[in-house]
């Protein structure tokens, strides 16, 4: 059924980057959600420089929109990783097991499994336990399960102490376990047969019939997890991945006089005098923070710029927008690509599309267009 | 020789202006920085014919003390504070004490509301009142608009003559667009006209049939409705500036415009000023603080690096500290505002796009029962924390503030 024309030890991924990332706009609305930076790296990087680390050669990303754009992008950074990028483009959205399906060819060229992960996710990628623990079970596939605090919005994984599955629950009404599906899986090339070419959730459709042949086993994942795809988590992600810095590679956080806590700051951006930075922010390249700026929870993008005196909290403002003066912003407020806010206005929850100028005060959430 | 007497009621007048008032009484409350009835002061000193200023009110003398001594200082006048024993109507006050106003015969004196702000234009008011022999009484009046002017005393004037024909205190209906500005002349003998009204009220009051104390008189009522028709009461309309201080709101409306008409060049400050702007001297201001436009800052006020305040009055010994931002607001004496905060309110200006349009002394609540939009203000004392927000709210004297308000009145 597959043939064996590579050498064998050559791992590959699958990344399901999808569709449209419509929750993660305004910022999709420029950029497509796998190229939009996550702590000042676009998150398809993170997934894929944390694969490369585990030996994988080969990465094929699975979309449906913009692969132009992304292409472009990526080929280029991702060739310096001595990795070989392949685009599979789905004509119409496949679902989260279609697109193995699709890629069946370049899935087949090995015997080797590969991993699947789904492109929103980040955390502390365990892709060599991954494959450690897949190859000790012998089964033909596992799945990476992370413990969350309201089990009930995703779907539960219940597995026995060695880690063979036994069920998925879809969003329990009353509580069955914790621990949910985290998004990332390595799978042996055979489940293949198991998906058809046509929108499949593999969710539902595949990995139950795994775990009644008892083929299906979960590895709990170490650390910190979170699905990036809309703003509010995007932040609470980019919390969690400072976090992790500090406690292994503090070198890469920044340190002064002006900045608290966990901070990430781009070496050409320049911060001004009398600011006071963190905890938990990201300041992207070309970014300019004038003096006396107070900016907490937040990530700006490429090339914006936040004025004399503003006070930010919980926003992501997006790439070359400019905050005015004096201005106030909190409560998840997401500024799209080039946005204006004029001086000493106040933002609160404001989602502001592309290169938008905004001119009055958004006291309460508001979509801006 | 002239007098003048102003008006400045009582502690239990003005509660709308609550709580500022709650600290300091209105009449001495500092607009463009000056207390509220040193403006009417000025512009009588300014009259060189005018040579005594009363003042009537029902507050305690010692509230008054040390204002009628500086003002004293101040301006080469007699100034002296009559109180009344009790709250006795904006009649009642003038009439028990006509003798200190007709001592040295003045040949007519001006009659202040001490809660009106305006351009006064004394010396025309007076040309006017002297022109006209039969005249007790001249009132200033102003336009207002249709809807507006129920709210104020409407009066019917005959054109030629400028004689009043008909005068209602806050009609029900609208009855004219011409408004009673709370400014008069008056000659003497109206006091004769007084002493009639008087009389009857005490008839009626010891009959049985009167409200009110004796001695309680209403200008408005018992004198000017009466002689309305008489060819007695005139009025001269002018077109100056003209706004009542009732509400906060407006206190910060009226701000902007003395600010503008007496453009007061602030102290050597080392900040950027956007004009109209009043600094006292002894305030502290940083050299990267941006101030104005229609600010005006009291004594012995600190405001620190990288503040932004506009619109708003910043009263004694208050602190604005960095990088915080005050709009439409006034911060109470010995106030604080922490770093990176935003104090902000809304002003309550007269509509721009309707000629003779006056402030809208709207209520507090509307009719869902919430707050208003309003300017925002702090009593005095009172402790904003670093890198809050408050919006549209009424904070009261001494309250320490731990989180952000919108819309709110905290106790």
């Amino acid at each position: 059924m597959c043939g064996s024309d590579k050498k064998l030890g050559d791992l590959r991924a699958l990344i399901l980057v999808g569709g449209y990332g419509t929750r993660l706009r305004p910022l999709t609305l420029s950029r497509p959600k796998p190229l939009v930076e996550f702590a000042n790296k676009p998150i398809l990087m993170h997934q894929i420089e944390a694969l490369v680390d585990a030996g994988v050669t080969e990465v094929i990303l699975a979309v449906s929109y913009r692969a132009e754009d992304m292409e472009k992008e990526l080929t280029e950074q991702v060739s310096k990783l001595g990795v070989s990028l392949t685009f599979s483009h789905e004509t119409e959205p496949l679902g989260t097991a279609g697109p193995l399906a699709l890629a069946r060819e370049l899935l087949c060229t090995s015997s080797e499994p590969f991993f699947v992960l789904n492109s929103d996710v980040i955390c502390d990628f365990p892709f060599k336990d991954l494959a450690k623990f897949h190859r000790n079970h012998g089964k033909e596939g596992t799945i990476v399960v992370t413990k969350v605090e309201e089990p009930s919005k995703y779907g539960v994984v219940v597995y026995k102490e060695n880690g063979e599955i036994e069920s998925f629950v879809e969003k329990p009404q009353e509580f069955i376990s914790n621990k949910i599906n985290a998004g990332i899986y390595i799978l042996n090339p055979s489940v293949l047969s198991r998906i058809e070419l046509r929108p499949t959730s593999i969710e539902k459709e595949v990995f139950p019939f795994m775990a009644q042949d008892g083929q299906l086993y979960a590895m709990e994942l170490q650390g910190f997890w979170m699905d990036v795809g809309q703003p509010k988590d995007f932040l609470t992600g980019m919390c969690l991945y400072l976090n992790s810095l500090r406690q292994k590679n503090s070198n890469k956080l920044h340190d002064g006089a002006d900045v608290v806590g966990n901070v990430l700051i781009d070496p050409s951006a320049t911060i001004g005098k009398g600011c006071r930075i963190g905890p938990n922010v990201t300041i992207g390249p070309d970014v300019v923070i004038e003096d006396g700026a107070c900016i907490k929870r937040s990530t700006i993008l490429r090339g914006a710029c936040v004025r004399q005196h503003a006070w930010l909290d919980g926003c992501i403002v997006g790439w070359r927008s400019v905050v005015g003066r004096w201005v106030r912003m909190e409560n998840c407020t997401v500024l799209g690509e080039d946005v204006i806010v004029k001086d000493e206005l106040y933002v609160n929850g404001g989602q502001v599309l592309p290169h938008k100028s905004i001119a009055l005060s958004v006291p309460e959430p508001q979509i801006i267009m | 020789m002239l007098k003048a007497v102003i008006l400045i009621g009582g502690p239990q007048k003005g509660t709308r202006f609550r709580p500022l008032s709650l600290d300091t009484p209105k009449p001495l409350f500092p607009i463009a920085g000056l207390p509220l009835i040193q403006h009417h002061i000025a512009a009588c000193a300014n009259l060189e014919e005018c040579k005594e200023i009363l003042i009537i009110g029902s507050y305690p003398t010692s509230i008054m003390a040390q204002f009628v001594t500086d003002m004293q200082k101040e301006y080469r006048l007699i100034i002296r504070y009559l109180h009344e024993f009790m709250p006795l109507g904006t009649g009642g006050g003038l009439y028990h004490f006509r003798d200190q106003v007709r001592a040295g015969n003045p040949s007519a004196f001006f009659l202040l509301n001490g809660d009106v702000c305006a351009d006064f234009p004394l010396k025309e008011l007076w040309k006017f009142h002297e022109g006209k022999p039969n005249a007790l009484v001249t009132i200033m009046g102003t336009e207002a608009t249709r809807q507006q002017s129920v709210y104020y005393g409407c009066m019917v004037r005959e054109m030629n003559t400028n004689a009043v024909t008909h005068y209602v205190e806050k009609p029900k209906s609208y009855v004219s667009t011409l408004i009673n500005c709370g400014l008069y002349v008056c000659s003497l003998l109206v006091f004769q006209i007084m002493a009639e009204a008087f009389q009857r009220k005490q008839d009626s009051f010891y009959n049985g049939n009167g409200q009110g104390s004796p001695g309680y008189m209403s200008w408005e009522q018992d004198v000017l409705s009466p002689l309305a028709g008489t060819n007695k009461l005139y009025a001269l309309q002018v077109t100056n500036w003209w706004s009542q201080v009732k509400t906060a709101g407006s206190a910060v409306y009226a701000n902007r415009h003395y600010l503008e008409l007496h453009q007061n060049k602030s102290s050597e400050a080392l900040c950027k000023i956007l004009p109209d702007v009043f600094i006292h001297p002894t305030a502290i201001v940083d050299s990267t603080a941006v101030i104005g436009p229609n600010v005006s800052i009291g004594a012995g006020v600190t405001i620190k690096a990288g503040v932004r305040i506009k619109e708003s009055i910043i009263l004694n010994n208050a602190t604005v500290h960095e990088h915080s931002l005050v709009m439409y607001s006034v911060v109470g004496q010995d106030s604080t505002v922490g770093e990176w905060s935003r104090v902000e309110g809304t002003p309550s200006d007269p509509d721009p796009n309707k000629p003779f349009a006056k402030m809208d002394n709207t209520p507090l609540f509307n009719n869902d029962g919430r707050l208003n939009p309003s300017v925002t203000i702090l009593g005095a004392g009172v402790t904003v924390p670093a890198e809050r927000i408050l919006l549209n709210s009424i904070v009261l004297p001494h309250k320490h503030l731990t989180r952000s308000y919108k819309n709110e009145i905290i106790l």
